[in-house]
Protein backbone atom coordinates (compact mmCIF):
# COMPACT_ATOMS: atom_id res chain seq x y z
CA UNK A 1 0.00 0.00 0.00
CA UNK A 2 0.98 3.63 -0.40
CA UNK A 3 1.80 5.49 2.76
CA UNK A 4 1.36 9.26 2.58
CA UNK A 5 3.40 11.10 5.16
CA UNK A 6 1.38 14.25 5.63
CA UNK A 7 4.01 15.72 7.93
CA UNK A 8 6.44 15.74 4.97
CA UNK A 9 4.05 16.34 2.03
CA UNK A 10 4.11 19.87 0.58
CA UNK A 11 0.81 19.18 -1.28
CA UNK A 12 2.27 20.29 -4.62
CA UNK A 13 0.47 17.74 -6.80
CA UNK A 14 3.52 16.56 -8.79
CA UNK A 15 2.62 12.96 -7.87
CA UNK A 16 -0.97 13.39 -9.05
CA UNK A 17 0.20 14.34 -12.54
CA UNK A 18 2.36 11.21 -13.02
CA UNK A 19 -0.02 8.67 -11.46
CA UNK A 20 -1.01 6.35 -14.32
CA UNK A 21 -4.13 5.15 -12.48
CA UNK A 22 -5.51 8.49 -11.35
CA UNK A 23 -5.42 7.06 -7.83
CA UNK A 24 -4.04 10.17 -6.13
CA UNK A 25 -5.89 13.37 -5.52
CA UNK A 26 -4.92 16.64 -3.97
CA UNK A 27 -7.79 17.88 -1.84
CA UNK A 28 -6.93 21.42 -0.76
CA UNK A 29 -3.98 20.91 1.61
CA UNK A 30 -3.87 17.15 1.79
CA UNK A 31 -3.25 14.26 -0.56
CA UNK A 32 -5.46 11.19 -0.79
CA UNK A 33 -5.00 7.78 -2.43
CA UNK A 34 -7.85 5.48 -3.41
CA UNK A 35 -8.23 1.73 -4.03
CA UNK A 36 -7.13 1.98 -7.68
CA UNK A 37 -3.46 2.41 -6.59
CA UNK A 38 -1.29 -0.37 -8.03
CA UNK A 39 1.79 0.35 -5.86
CA UNK A 40 3.87 1.13 -8.97
CA UNK A 41 6.07 3.56 -7.00
CA UNK A 42 6.22 6.29 -9.66
CA UNK A 43 4.87 8.87 -7.20
CA UNK A 44 7.40 7.74 -4.59
CA UNK A 45 10.22 8.57 -7.04
CA UNK A 46 8.90 11.93 -8.22
CA UNK A 47 8.05 13.49 -4.84
CA UNK A 48 10.39 16.48 -4.29
CA UNK A 49 10.26 15.97 -0.51
CA UNK A 50 10.02 12.21 -0.05
CA UNK A 51 6.53 12.12 1.43
CA UNK A 52 5.38 8.92 -0.28
CA UNK A 53 6.42 5.34 0.32
CA UNK A 54 5.16 2.07 -1.05
CA UNK A 55 4.99 -0.27 1.94
CA UNK A 56 5.00 -4.03 1.43
CA UNK A 57 1.98 -5.59 3.16
CA UNK B 1 -24.10 28.94 -6.28
CA UNK B 2 -26.71 28.64 -9.01
CA UNK B 3 -27.71 25.34 -10.62
CA UNK B 4 -26.81 26.45 -14.12
CA UNK B 5 -24.30 28.67 -15.92
CA UNK B 6 -23.16 29.28 -19.45
CA UNK B 7 -19.63 28.47 -18.34
CA UNK B 8 -18.04 26.68 -15.42
CA UNK B 9 -14.31 27.25 -14.81
CA UNK B 10 -12.44 24.71 -12.67
CA UNK B 11 -9.43 26.39 -11.06
CA UNK B 12 -8.57 29.96 -10.04
CA UNK B 13 -5.03 30.31 -11.39
CA UNK B 14 -4.10 32.69 -14.24
CA UNK B 15 -5.68 30.40 -16.89
CA UNK B 16 -9.02 30.09 -15.12
CA UNK B 17 -9.11 33.75 -14.18
CA UNK B 18 -8.54 34.93 -17.77
CA UNK B 19 -11.17 32.49 -19.06
CA UNK B 20 -13.76 33.65 -16.52
CA UNK B 21 -13.01 37.34 -17.11
CA UNK B 22 -13.23 37.00 -20.90
CA UNK B 23 -16.62 35.26 -20.82
CA UNK B 24 -18.06 37.52 -18.12
CA UNK B 25 -17.14 40.60 -20.17
CA UNK B 26 -19.39 39.24 -22.92
CA UNK B 27 -22.30 39.28 -20.48
CA UNK B 28 -22.54 35.49 -20.14
CA UNK B 29 -22.95 33.74 -16.80
CA UNK B 30 -19.73 32.27 -15.38
CA UNK B 31 -18.92 30.33 -12.24
CA UNK B 32 -15.27 29.94 -11.20
CA UNK B 33 -14.44 27.38 -8.51
CA UNK B 34 -11.14 27.21 -6.65
CA UNK B 35 -10.54 24.33 -4.27
CA UNK B 36 -8.11 26.27 -2.08
CA UNK B 37 -9.38 28.67 0.57
CA UNK B 38 -7.32 31.51 -0.94
CA UNK B 39 -6.43 32.46 -4.50
CA UNK B 40 -2.70 32.45 -5.27
CA UNK B 41 -1.53 30.44 -2.30
CA UNK B 42 0.34 28.30 -1.65
CA UNK B 43 2.62 29.59 -4.43
CA UNK B 44 3.98 26.89 -6.71
CA UNK B 45 6.09 28.96 -9.04
CA UNK B 46 9.48 30.62 -9.54
CA UNK B 47 7.45 33.74 -10.48
CA UNK B 48 9.51 34.91 -13.46
CA UNK B 49 7.90 36.19 -16.69
CA UNK B 50 9.10 38.03 -19.79
CA UNK B 51 8.09 41.67 -19.85
CA UNK B 52 6.61 41.64 -23.33
CA UNK B 53 4.52 38.58 -22.52
CA UNK B 54 2.82 40.14 -19.55
CA UNK B 55 1.92 43.42 -21.22
CA UNK B 56 -0.23 41.39 -23.61
CA UNK B 57 -2.74 41.15 -20.78
CA UNK B 58 -2.48 43.97 -18.29
CA UNK B 59 -0.33 46.99 -17.56
CA UNK B 60 2.49 46.29 -15.10
CA UNK B 61 1.57 47.22 -11.55
CA UNK B 62 4.09 47.67 -8.72
CA UNK B 63 1.57 45.93 -6.46
CA UNK B 64 2.47 42.53 -7.87
CA UNK B 65 5.91 43.14 -9.34
CA UNK B 66 8.61 42.18 -6.87
CA UNK B 67 11.54 43.09 -9.14
CA UNK B 68 12.34 44.27 -12.64
CA UNK B 69 15.00 42.11 -14.24
CA UNK B 70 17.67 43.67 -16.48
CA UNK B 71 20.01 40.78 -17.23
CA UNK B 72 20.60 37.10 -16.75
CA UNK B 73 23.56 34.80 -16.28
CA UNK B 74 24.00 31.23 -17.36
CA UNK B 75 26.44 29.32 -15.14
CA UNK B 76 28.22 26.26 -16.54
CA UNK B 77 28.86 23.11 -14.50
CA UNK B 78 32.46 24.35 -13.91
CA UNK B 79 31.10 27.66 -12.49
CA UNK B 80 32.08 29.73 -15.56
CA UNK B 81 29.38 32.32 -16.05
CA UNK B 82 28.02 33.79 -19.27
CA UNK B 83 26.18 37.10 -19.20
CA UNK B 84 23.04 37.70 -21.21
CA UNK B 85 22.28 41.35 -21.53
CA UNK B 86 19.95 43.34 -23.76
CA UNK B 87 21.73 45.69 -26.17
CA UNK B 88 20.31 48.65 -24.38
CA UNK B 89 21.60 48.28 -20.86
CA UNK B 90 19.10 49.26 -18.22
CA UNK B 91 16.02 48.22 -20.14
CA UNK B 92 13.95 45.68 -18.26
CA UNK B 93 13.58 42.28 -19.83
CA UNK B 94 11.38 40.60 -17.31
CA UNK B 95 9.67 40.66 -13.98
CA UNK B 96 9.71 38.53 -10.91
CA UNK B 97 6.13 38.59 -9.73
CA UNK B 98 4.49 38.28 -6.40
CA UNK B 99 2.09 35.52 -7.41
CA UNK B 100 -0.01 35.74 -4.27
CA UNK B 101 -0.98 39.29 -5.21
CA UNK B 102 -0.92 38.75 -8.98
CA UNK B 103 -3.29 35.76 -9.01
CA UNK B 104 -5.67 37.52 -6.65
CA UNK B 105 -5.70 40.57 -8.93
CA UNK B 106 -6.58 38.42 -11.95
CA UNK B 107 -9.47 36.71 -10.16
CA UNK B 108 -10.62 40.05 -8.80
CA UNK B 109 -10.73 41.37 -12.37
CA UNK B 110 -12.83 38.34 -13.38
CA UNK B 111 -15.20 38.98 -10.48
CA UNK B 112 -15.38 42.65 -11.34
CA UNK B 113 -16.35 41.70 -14.90
CA UNK B 114 -19.26 39.72 -13.48
CA UNK B 115 -17.95 36.20 -12.85
CA UNK B 116 -19.16 34.41 -9.72
CA UNK B 117 -16.22 33.10 -7.71
CA UNK B 118 -16.22 30.38 -5.06
CA UNK B 119 -13.26 29.36 -2.91
CA UNK B 120 -12.79 26.13 -1.00
CA UNK B 121 -15.10 24.76 -3.68
CA UNK B 122 -13.86 21.59 -5.34
CA UNK B 123 -15.06 19.79 -8.44
CA UNK B 124 -15.33 16.11 -7.47
CA UNK B 125 -16.76 14.70 -10.71
CA UNK B 126 -17.97 15.81 -14.09
CA UNK B 127 -21.69 15.60 -14.85
CA UNK B 128 -21.87 13.49 -17.99
CA UNK B 129 -24.86 13.60 -20.37
CA UNK B 130 -24.87 11.42 -23.50
CA UNK B 131 -21.13 10.88 -23.10
CA UNK B 132 -20.34 14.60 -22.94
CA UNK B 133 -19.40 16.89 -20.06
CA UNK B 134 -22.41 18.91 -18.93
CA UNK B 135 -21.07 20.54 -15.77
CA UNK B 136 -19.62 19.29 -12.51
CA UNK B 137 -20.40 18.16 -9.03
CA UNK B 138 -19.03 20.82 -6.68
CA UNK B 139 -18.38 20.34 -2.98
CA UNK B 140 -18.16 23.38 -0.75
CA UNK B 141 -18.41 23.70 3.03
CA UNK B 142 -19.85 20.21 3.37
CA UNK B 143 -22.55 20.79 0.73
CA UNK B 144 -22.75 19.10 -2.65
CA UNK B 145 -24.01 21.04 -5.66
CA UNK B 146 -24.77 19.76 -9.14
CA UNK B 147 -23.81 22.62 -11.40
CA UNK B 148 -24.87 22.39 -15.05
CA UNK B 149 -22.84 24.33 -17.59
CA UNK B 150 -23.03 24.63 -21.35
CA UNK B 151 -19.23 24.77 -21.45
CA UNK B 152 -16.68 23.73 -18.84
CA UNK B 153 -13.07 24.92 -18.79
CA UNK B 154 -10.55 22.66 -17.07
CA UNK B 155 -7.95 25.02 -15.62
CA UNK B 156 -7.03 22.77 -12.73
CA UNK B 157 -3.27 22.90 -13.11
CA UNK B 158 -0.55 20.30 -12.88
CA UNK B 159 -2.63 18.05 -10.61
CA UNK B 160 -5.55 18.26 -13.05
CA UNK B 161 -8.06 15.46 -12.61
CA UNK B 162 -11.10 16.89 -14.34
CA UNK B 163 -10.10 15.99 -17.91
CA UNK B 164 -9.04 12.54 -16.75
CA UNK B 165 -12.46 11.95 -15.22
CA UNK B 166 -13.97 13.02 -18.53
CA UNK B 167 -11.94 10.33 -20.32
CA UNK B 168 -8.82 12.21 -21.51
CA UNK B 169 -5.44 10.77 -20.54
CA UNK B 170 -3.40 13.57 -19.00
CA UNK B 171 -0.74 11.42 -17.30
CA UNK B 172 2.73 13.00 -17.49
CA UNK B 173 5.52 10.45 -18.13
CA UNK B 174 7.94 10.27 -15.16
CA UNK B 175 10.92 11.39 -17.25
CA UNK B 176 8.93 14.36 -18.55
CA UNK B 177 8.11 16.04 -15.30
CA UNK B 178 10.44 18.44 -13.52
CA UNK B 179 10.17 17.88 -9.81
CA UNK B 180 10.92 21.19 -8.09
CA UNK B 181 11.76 22.69 -4.72
CA UNK B 182 12.37 26.34 -3.93
CA UNK B 183 13.22 28.48 -0.95
CA UNK B 184 12.42 32.14 -0.61
CA UNK B 185 15.69 33.27 0.94
CA UNK B 186 16.72 36.44 2.67
CA UNK B 187 20.12 37.81 3.67
CA UNK B 188 21.85 36.55 0.53
CA UNK B 189 24.44 38.33 -1.60
CA UNK B 190 22.87 38.67 -5.06
CA UNK B 191 22.52 41.14 -7.91
CA UNK B 192 18.88 42.21 -7.45
CA UNK B 193 18.44 42.94 -11.17
CA UNK B 194 19.83 39.66 -12.48
CA UNK B 195 18.38 36.19 -12.77
CA UNK B 196 20.84 33.26 -12.63
CA UNK B 197 20.58 29.79 -14.11
CA UNK B 198 22.96 27.00 -13.06
CA UNK B 199 23.39 24.00 -15.33
CA UNK B 200 25.00 20.63 -14.78
CA UNK B 201 24.37 17.01 -13.98
CA UNK B 202 25.83 17.42 -10.49
CA UNK B 203 23.88 20.59 -9.73
CA UNK B 204 20.53 19.73 -11.30
CA UNK B 205 20.30 16.58 -13.47
CA UNK B 206 17.97 17.13 -16.46
CA UNK B 207 17.01 20.51 -15.06
CA UNK B 208 18.52 23.66 -13.62
CA UNK B 209 18.91 25.76 -10.49
CA UNK B 210 17.52 29.29 -10.59
CA UNK B 211 17.95 32.43 -8.56
CA UNK B 212 15.13 34.90 -9.17
CA UNK B 213 15.59 38.09 -7.11
CA UNK B 214 12.61 39.58 -5.31
CA UNK B 215 14.44 42.54 -3.77
CA UNK B 216 17.70 43.45 -2.01
CA UNK B 217 19.17 40.25 -0.59
CA UNK B 218 15.89 38.42 -1.25
CA UNK B 219 15.30 35.77 -3.91
CA UNK B 220 13.52 32.63 -4.99
CA UNK B 221 16.29 30.02 -5.00
CA UNK B 222 14.96 26.89 -6.59
CA UNK B 223 15.63 23.77 -8.57
CA UNK B 224 13.91 21.46 -10.99
CA UNK B 225 15.31 18.03 -11.77
CA UNK B 226 14.05 15.45 -14.24
CA UNK B 227 11.55 13.04 -12.68
CA UNK B 228 13.64 10.13 -13.91
CA UNK B 229 16.61 11.41 -11.87
CA UNK B 230 14.66 11.73 -8.63
CA UNK B 231 14.59 9.18 -5.82
CA UNK B 232 15.41 8.53 -2.19
CA UNK B 233 18.46 10.60 -1.16
CA UNK B 234 18.58 12.53 -4.44
CA UNK B 235 15.34 14.45 -4.60
CA UNK B 236 14.83 18.06 -5.64
CA UNK B 237 15.08 19.19 -2.02
CA UNK B 238 18.35 17.25 -1.50
CA UNK B 239 19.95 19.00 -4.50
CA UNK B 240 18.60 22.37 -3.40
CA UNK B 241 19.95 21.98 0.13
CA UNK B 242 23.36 21.11 -1.30
CA UNK B 243 23.34 24.17 -3.57
CA UNK B 244 22.19 26.54 -0.84
CA UNK B 245 24.77 25.23 1.61
CA UNK B 246 27.54 25.89 -0.92
CA UNK B 247 26.28 29.21 -2.27
CA UNK B 248 24.38 30.91 0.54
CA UNK B 249 25.47 29.35 3.85
CA UNK B 250 24.45 32.51 5.73
CA UNK B 251 21.05 32.87 4.07
CA UNK B 252 17.78 32.43 5.90
CA UNK B 253 14.85 30.47 4.51
CA UNK B 254 11.49 32.16 4.93
CA UNK B 255 9.32 30.01 2.66
CA UNK B 256 9.39 26.50 1.18
CA UNK B 257 7.73 26.02 -2.19
CA UNK B 258 7.38 22.70 -4.03
CA UNK B 259 5.84 21.75 -7.32
CA UNK B 260 5.81 19.74 -10.51
CA UNK B 261 6.22 21.19 -14.00
CA UNK B 262 5.46 19.11 -17.07
CA UNK B 263 8.03 19.26 -19.87
CA UNK B 264 6.20 16.79 -22.11
CA UNK B 265 4.37 17.52 -25.34
CA UNK B 266 0.99 19.21 -24.91
CA UNK B 267 -2.12 16.99 -24.75
CA UNK B 268 -2.80 15.64 -28.23
CA UNK B 269 -6.22 17.31 -28.13
CA UNK B 270 -7.27 20.08 -25.73
CA UNK B 271 -11.01 20.08 -26.44
CA UNK B 272 -13.91 17.64 -26.05
CA UNK B 273 -17.66 18.09 -26.36
CA UNK B 274 -18.57 21.09 -24.16
CA UNK B 275 -15.08 21.24 -22.65
CA UNK B 276 -11.76 23.04 -23.18
CA UNK B 277 -8.49 22.44 -21.33
CA UNK B 278 -6.05 25.30 -20.66
CA UNK B 279 -2.64 26.05 -19.14
CA UNK B 280 -0.77 23.49 -17.03
CA UNK B 281 -3.80 21.17 -17.14
CA UNK B 282 -3.27 20.93 -20.93
CA UNK B 283 0.49 20.38 -20.33
CA UNK B 284 1.38 23.72 -21.89
CA UNK B 285 4.32 24.79 -19.75
CA UNK B 286 7.53 25.51 -21.65
CA UNK B 287 9.76 22.39 -21.89
CA UNK B 288 12.98 24.41 -21.52
CA UNK B 289 12.20 27.16 -19.04
CA UNK B 290 9.23 25.57 -17.29
CA UNK B 291 7.43 28.90 -17.63
CA UNK B 292 3.67 28.64 -17.79
CA UNK B 293 2.04 31.86 -16.61
CA UNK B 294 1.74 33.44 -20.05
CA UNK B 295 0.73 30.16 -21.71
CA UNK B 296 -2.07 29.71 -19.19
CA UNK B 297 -3.33 33.29 -19.58
CA UNK B 298 -3.15 33.11 -23.36
CA UNK B 299 -4.97 29.78 -23.63
CA UNK B 300 -7.47 30.75 -20.92
CA UNK B 301 -8.46 33.82 -22.89
CA UNK B 302 -8.45 32.03 -26.26
CA UNK B 303 -10.51 29.11 -24.92
CA UNK B 304 -13.08 31.56 -23.56
CA UNK B 305 -13.26 33.50 -26.83
CA UNK B 306 -13.80 30.26 -28.76
CA UNK B 307 -16.46 29.16 -26.26
CA UNK B 308 -18.31 32.47 -26.59
CA UNK B 309 -18.48 32.08 -30.37
CA UNK B 310 -19.65 28.48 -29.98
CA UNK B 311 -22.31 29.49 -27.44
CA UNK B 312 -23.58 32.21 -29.80
CA UNK B 313 -23.86 29.60 -32.58
CA UNK B 314 -25.63 27.22 -30.19
CA UNK B 315 -23.10 24.46 -30.88
CA UNK B 316 -20.48 23.58 -28.26
CA UNK B 317 -19.53 20.19 -29.68
CA UNK B 318 -15.90 19.14 -29.92
CA UNK B 319 -15.91 20.12 -33.60
CA UNK B 320 -17.23 23.60 -32.78
CA UNK B 321 -14.54 24.09 -30.10
CA UNK B 322 -11.68 22.74 -32.25
CA UNK B 323 -10.66 26.21 -33.50
CA UNK B 324 -9.22 26.79 -30.00
CA UNK B 325 -6.94 23.77 -30.28
CA UNK B 326 -5.95 24.59 -33.87
CA UNK B 327 -5.23 28.25 -33.11
CA UNK B 328 -2.94 27.86 -30.11
CA UNK B 329 -0.93 25.19 -31.95
CA UNK B 330 -0.06 27.55 -34.80
CA UNK B 331 0.41 30.55 -32.50
CA UNK B 332 3.81 31.90 -31.47
CA UNK B 333 3.35 30.05 -28.18
CA UNK B 334 2.45 26.76 -29.89
CA UNK B 335 5.45 26.95 -32.19
CA UNK B 336 7.76 27.79 -29.29
CA UNK B 337 6.48 24.77 -27.36
CA UNK B 338 7.16 22.48 -30.30
CA UNK B 339 10.66 23.88 -30.89
CA UNK B 340 11.61 24.00 -27.22
CA UNK B 341 10.47 20.41 -26.72
CA UNK B 342 12.91 19.32 -29.43
CA UNK B 343 15.73 21.43 -27.92
CA UNK B 344 14.99 20.09 -24.44
CA UNK B 345 15.26 16.51 -25.68
CA UNK B 346 18.85 17.26 -26.80
CA UNK B 347 19.89 19.37 -23.81
CA UNK B 348 18.84 16.92 -21.10
CA UNK B 349 21.26 14.40 -22.58
CA UNK B 350 24.33 16.68 -22.76
CA UNK B 351 27.34 15.83 -20.60
CA UNK B 352 28.87 18.41 -18.27
CA UNK B 353 31.90 18.65 -20.60
CA UNK B 354 29.65 19.59 -23.46
CA UNK B 355 27.65 22.06 -21.37
CA UNK B 356 30.93 23.67 -20.26
CA UNK B 357 32.10 24.00 -23.85
CA UNK B 358 28.82 25.57 -24.93
CA UNK B 359 28.77 28.17 -22.16
CA UNK B 360 32.51 28.90 -22.54
CA UNK B 361 32.08 29.58 -26.24
CA UNK B 362 30.49 32.93 -25.41
CA UNK B 363 31.24 35.18 -22.48
CA UNK B 364 28.52 37.67 -23.25
CA UNK B 365 25.51 37.78 -25.51
CA UNK B 366 23.88 41.07 -26.40
CA UNK B 367 20.31 40.17 -27.01
CA UNK B 368 17.91 42.02 -29.28
CA UNK B 369 15.10 40.08 -27.81
CA UNK B 370 15.27 38.30 -24.49
CA UNK B 371 13.95 34.88 -25.37
CA UNK B 372 14.95 31.23 -25.38
CA UNK B 373 14.93 31.34 -29.17
CA UNK B 374 17.54 34.11 -29.39
CA UNK B 375 19.61 32.35 -26.74
CA UNK B 376 19.54 29.04 -28.60
CA UNK B 377 20.29 30.72 -31.92
CA UNK B 378 23.33 32.53 -30.44
CA UNK B 379 24.58 29.37 -28.74
CA UNK B 380 24.39 27.46 -31.99
CA UNK B 381 26.15 30.23 -33.91
CA UNK B 382 29.07 29.89 -31.47
CA UNK B 383 28.93 26.09 -31.45
CA UNK B 384 28.36 24.97 -35.03
CA UNK B 385 28.90 21.36 -33.94
CA UNK B 386 25.70 21.59 -31.91
CA UNK B 387 23.85 21.72 -35.18
CA UNK B 388 24.81 18.11 -35.81
CA UNK B 389 22.96 17.06 -32.69
CA UNK B 390 20.17 19.47 -33.35
CA UNK B 391 19.87 18.47 -37.00
CA UNK B 392 16.16 17.86 -36.83
CA UNK B 393 15.83 21.28 -35.24
CA UNK B 394 16.99 23.26 -38.23
CA UNK B 395 13.46 23.65 -39.50
CA UNK B 396 12.46 25.44 -36.29
CA UNK B 397 15.26 28.00 -36.14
Amino acid sequence: MLNIRRDICGYCGACVSVCPEGALELVDAYLTVDHTCINCGICEKVCPLGALEVVKE
Amino acid sequence: MKRQYDMLVIGGGPGGALAAKTVAEKGLSVCLVEKRPAIGTPVRCAEGIGKELLTDFLPPDPKWIATEIERAELVAPDDFSMLLEPKMAGSEVGYVLDRKVFDRELVWKAAEAGAETYVKARATAPIMKNGAVAGAVIEQHGQTYEVDAKVTIAADGIESKFSKWAGIDTTVPLREIETCAQYLMTGIDIDPQMTSFFLGNEVAPAGYVWIFPKGEGLANVGIGIGGGKSGAGHRAKDFLDRFVKRKFPQGRIIELIVGGVSVCKPLSCTVADNMLIVGDAARLSDPITGGGIYNAMYTGRLAAETAVTALEMGDTSKAALMPYDAEWRVSKMGKALERNYAVKEVFVKLSDEKLNAIVHSIAKIDLDEFSTLTLITELIKANPSLLLELKHLRSFL
